[in-house]
């Protein structure tokens, strides 16, 4: 008897141990940022070195139209920016895990993914390059005589746009690949050879198997797209108006750290919402979601 | 005529760059019947079936379901369904509704639907499973679930694309039956794919043999095991001890047929009347045509030593070695239990009749197949 507890207990310790830097990483990076997040956004500031516990950071953010707008605004077009890539990411995975064989599907893979060897803020620069008013586009135009002036294509929310699907990309691509690779042929054959078509085997059989791989994929493009710094800022300029943008203000310009926190944790409890409802009518669970 | 036959093959042919995976075939399979084709894997056999389908093109050729050409008609508008090696049941519905499935596609209004795959349900004996998922079901019901949901369908032809390969061994004997029985009473017409001879020999009216593109022998099982025309279908269909020799002298109605070893083996010149001297042919005995220390017909006699004794109950058998020329034979046991105390190192005399040895003249292309 003894012996035997003794044998679980080292197991147990053994686990435990194994599970460390999990739990550190969990805990240090994860939990007590966002302990200390939440404590600092609901305490006040009366003078130096004196606080106080407050809501008062949370009702400007209500009562401030500006805030209120742009954290909607960022929701929407983050939204958007998933459904997009979903549209545009789902037919380039299908044709790579489905339609190529052999050499020319690793080929494909492979030049989604260079795009991503370079940074995050080099490949915006390029968007920049291109669309810029004195850019190749606007230059191409003009030379072609299509256009009169020089055309100015950053700063608007279509370029913002543009900026977030293709940042986002390879996010979606990648589990929709996987997911459709184990689609079994045999399955969508047996779709077509009892009399489907093209559109209602891909809503009945094609969609429903890539639906744990749709809402990993979009969850991540989602959370990717909402915490996103640079692009919005980058091609939008100063009009873009991303809630990040905000939480930046508060913190790094207006030093208002109470402020910015609160921020920061109404951001974490959209994300959070929005991908619960998300899973909620998709009706995945996020295990499945993730395994 | 023409409204005889459910499907017909006219010169199909399939190239594959330079590789040729069907080689101009014609058959005209009549209604009603089971037909099997039977062959090893990489023959050809699973292409020619995903043409019938419409999953894949001929090079050349025509293919004609109920009298009319479907080249260029695609897969789902075809009056044929096909039964998938692994089934391929779909997972994201339950068994009503993948039986449902093709008749929504055709827009059967939703009354007809209810009562129709009911009906189905209760013919293939599983008239309570729909609510059931996929993955609640066992090999056999799967099986079942496959063929209903086509036979819903009510098509020309059902195709079978090794539909028993998954199964074990026991439930694969079942399902043996069970298809056959099915396709009685149903009447469908059934081509039924395989590289598993029973399943072809028990099942089927009719087998096509399939070697390297092209059918070797098409008819009734017991044509193709008790006359093969090829040296392909001898040593493909059933068990075969297999020689290479030289044809000899004719004695009577006898040719003798010189083995390299030194042996001889008898043939009978009634049923190769095509054999003439010196020409090189296989060889094959069917291991039940052999006797041991029996009393029929001894056109062929060889002393022989018991190798080894492979008891399997009804298709026991014994490997032998002739004592003469060193050559393993296979010999079946009579299910008499006669021999039951047999065992390794005993000598025994084996005979067989003439007209039981089969020779066939060896020509480049089935030295390739063999």
């Amino acid at each position: 008897m003894t012996t035997s507890t003794g044998k679980a207990g080292a197991m147990r310790v053994g686990a435990l141990l194994l599970a460390m830097p999990l739990l550190l990483w969990l805990f240090l990076l994860v939990i007590l940022p966002h302990v200390d997040l939440l404590l600092v956004s609901l305490r006040e500031r009366i003078s130096y070195g004196k606080y106080e516990f407050s809501l008062i950071n949370y009702i400007e953010f209500f009562v401030e139209p500006l805030y209120w707008n742009t954290y909607v605004r960022t929701a929407v077009m983050s939204l958007m920016a998933t459904v997009l890539t979903l549209m545009i990411g789902f037919p380039v995975s299908y044709y790579i895990a489905k339609v190529m064989r052999g050499k020319g599907k690793n080929v494909l893979f492979l030049l989604c993914l260079i795009p991503f060897w370079v940074s995050e803020l080099v490949r915006t620069f390029g968007w920049m390059i291109l669309l810029r008013e004195s850019g190749v586009i606007s230059n191409f135009l003009q030379w072609a005589g299509i256009a009169d002036g020089p055309i100015e294509m950053l700063y608007n929310d279509a370029t913002i746009m543009v900026g977030l699907v293709y940042t986002s990309m390879l996010f979606m691509v990648v589990p929709l690949v996987s997911v459709l690779d184990s689609l079994d042929d045999s399955l969508i054959e047996a779709g077509y050879d009892l009399g489907g078509n093209a559109f209602t085997v891909t809503r009945d059989i094609v969609i429903p198997h890539a639906m744990p791989g749709i809402a990993s994929g979009c969850i991540v493009v989602f959370m990717l797209t909402l915490g996103n710094y640079l692009t919005p800022n980058l091609l939008g300029g100063k009009d873009s108006l991303w809630f990040t943008e905000q939480i930046y203000t508060q913190f790094i310009t207006r030093f208002n750290w109470e402020s910015g926190s609160a921020f920061g944790f109404l951001l974490l409890v959209l994300s959070s919402l929005i991908v619960w409802i998300g899973l909620k009518l998709s009706r995945q669970t996020l295990s499945e979601t993730v395994s | 005529m023409a409204d005889q036959f459910d499907l017909e093959c006219r010169d199909v042919v399939k190239k594959f760059d330079a590789f040729t995976a069907v080689d101009s075939i014609s058959i005209a399979i009549p209604k009603g019947s089971f037909f099997s084709i039977l062959g090893p894997s990489g023959c050809g056999k699973t292409t020619l079936l995903r043409m019938l389908a419409g999953f894949q093109a001929p090079t050349s050729g025509d293919i004609l379901i109920n009298g009319s050409s479907v080249l260029g008609v695609p897969p789902n508008r075809r009056p044929v369904n096909m039964v998938f090696q692994h089934l391929a049941l779909f997972p994201m519905m339950n068994v009503a509704e993948n039986v449902a499935y093709g008749l929504k596609r055709r827009g059967v209004d939703r009354s007809t639907i209810e009562k129709k795959v009911n009906d189905t349900l209760a013919r293939v004996g599983l008239p309570d499973s729909g609510p059931k998922q996929i993955s609640q079901l066992s090999g056999g019901q799967k099986q079942r679930i496959a063929i209903a949901r086509c036979l819903v369908l009510e098509p020309a032809v059902l195709l079978l694309d090794e539909p028993l390969g998954a199964l074990d061994l026991k439930l694969r004997e079942h399902m043996k039956v069970e298809l056959k029985q099915l396709q009685n009473e149903i009447g469908t017409t059934f081509v039924y794919i395989t590289h598993d001879q029973s399943e072809a020999l028990v099942m089927s009216d009719q087998v096509a043999v399939m070697n390297a593109g092209r059918f070797e022998q098409v008819g009734a099982p017991q044509d193709l095991y008790y006359s093969p025309q090829t040296a392909f279908v001898a040593g493909f269909v059933g068990e075969s001890n297999r020689w290479k020799g030289t044809v000899g002298k004719t004695q009577g109605d006898q040719i003798v047929i010189n083995l390299p070893t030194g042996g001889s083996v008898v043939a009978s010149r009634v049923v190769h009347p095509e054999l003439s001297e010196g020409q090189t042919v296989d060889v094959f005995v069917r291991p039940e045509a052999i006797a041991i220390d029996g009393q029929g017909k001894t056109d062929n006699a060889i002393g022989a030593k018991v190798e080894n004794v492979l008891f399997n109950g009804a298709a026991s058998s014994v490997q032998v070695r002739d004592s003469a020329t060193g050559h393993e034979m296979t010999v079946a046991l009579p299910q008499t239990g006669a021999f039951a105390n047999l065992k390794a190192g005993d000598t025994v005399n084996l005979t067989w009749a003439a007209e039981q040895t089969r020779c066939f003249a060896k020509s480049e292309k089935q030295g390739a197949a063999a």
